[in-house]
């Protein structure tokens, strides 16, 4: 099956300001046809307003294995949350 | 009657109307059917995608015909229940798919002309054509860059690749001729400023065509012979077996709606 095209991850930005989010991926002989494909089948219902695509094979992930010890530490340290604190109204939303 | 219909007769403006909505049906038809076909799934959506937009164009093109026409049919009436000598679709639309280098062949050679008639057609003296070449020529830009790229791709990709495409560019070429042969039509179009003259379109086509062959690495066919008769309803032996298929529904079961 090496005869396949490499594979690409997608990442859309929905609208002017939000960060881009990952969709999906797709097949592609490069970046410049990544783009078109990505458009094609991912933005077909006006989701977005900027693609970018990355090469899977770019990208590092932690180890699935590993996630006792990477996560777990943090779960009982609620003192991380800012969630004790009182916010006076005339802030307002933050 | 309104008084953009005095511009030209109401006969001329509904066959020049027809020839816009038949060529974007009939090729959108012929692009429909590659769904489920395509060599890989991101063709797949792409080719679908372009397939529903030149139906989308026909919907306003025939939309208007029927308007126009003033006979109370209208886009539904005009593309399901005419038969193959009403429709006025270029040749070049409706030859076959052949294999998927051909396609995008006809597809290339289609869009390179789109793009300048309907630029051209955003000043039309009718502000219905011209909105329909507004939101048409977006969509086309889209079509051209595509098939653009991968006919360069094709052509100067493998051996075999650039045999098929070459093949292709053989075959279809004869077509291309009709769409810039002006007839009366497109001189009373374009003398009342609704619409460019067919002529005047070959010089960006040409531009645009050689700029990528030449990087397909493709040669251009010298033969200046032209089929033609799309244009008054004398079509190839295939549109008729095309219509067969996409009228089926409402042929049998008239009036047909889900």
């Amino acid at each position: 099956m090496k005869k396949e095209w490499p594979l690409w991850e997608v990442f859309i930005r929905g609208q002017h300001g939000l960060n881009h989010r990952h969709v999906g991926s797709l097949h592609a002989p490069d970046a410049e046809m990544a783009i078109k494909n990505a458009r094609d089948v991912y933005t077909r219902r006006k989701e977005g307003v900027s693609i970018w695509v990355v090469p899977s094979a770019q990208i590092t992930a932690s180890d699935p294995g590993a996630k006792d010890a990477l996560f777990e530490p943090s779960m009982d340290k609620i003192y991380r949350h800012p969630s004790f604190y009182d916010i006076p109204d005339e802030v307002g939303k933050m | 009657m309104t008084s953009k219909d005095k511009l030209v007769a109401r006969d001329t403006l509904f066959e020049w109307l027809l020839r816009r909505g038949d060529t974007a049906l009939v090729l959108g038809h012929r692009v429909s059917e590659w769904c489920g076909h395509s060599p890989v799934l991101e063709e797949d959506i792409a080719l679908a995608n372009v397939a529903l937009d030149l139906i989308g164009q026909a919907r306003m093109w025939l939309g208007l015909a029927g308007e126009v026409e003033g006979k109370g049919r209208g886009e539904n009436e005009l593309a399901y229940l005419r038969d193959a000598w009403d429709f006025r679709n270029f040749l070049l639309a409706e030859q076959p798919n052949g294999d998927f280098g051909q396609t995008l062949m006809r597809q290339f050679l289609i869009d390179a002309y789109q793009v300048p008639l309907l630029e051209a057609l955003k000043s039309s003296k009718d502000e219905r054509i011209a909105a329909i070449a507004a939101k048409a020529g977006k969509e086309v830009a889209y079509h051209l860059d595509r098939s653009a790229d991968l006919v360069i791709r094709l052509g100067d990709g493998t051996e075999e690749s650039h045999r098929r495409m070459q093949q292709a560019l053989d075959a279809l070429w004869s077509y291309t001729g009709e769409m810039f042969a002006s007839d009366a039509i497109d001189t009373a179009m374009a003398e009342a400023g609704l619409a460019p003259d067919a002529a005047s379109l070959k010089a960006e086509w040409k531009e645009t065509v050689e700029a990528v062959l030449d990087e397909a690495t493709l040669t251009l066919p010298e033969s200046d012979f032209a089929h033609m008769g799309g244009l008054t309803g004398r079509h190839s032996e295939h549109l008729g077996h095309m219509l067969a298929e996409m009228q089926f529904l409402q042929r049998a079961y008239p009036g047909a709606t889900w």
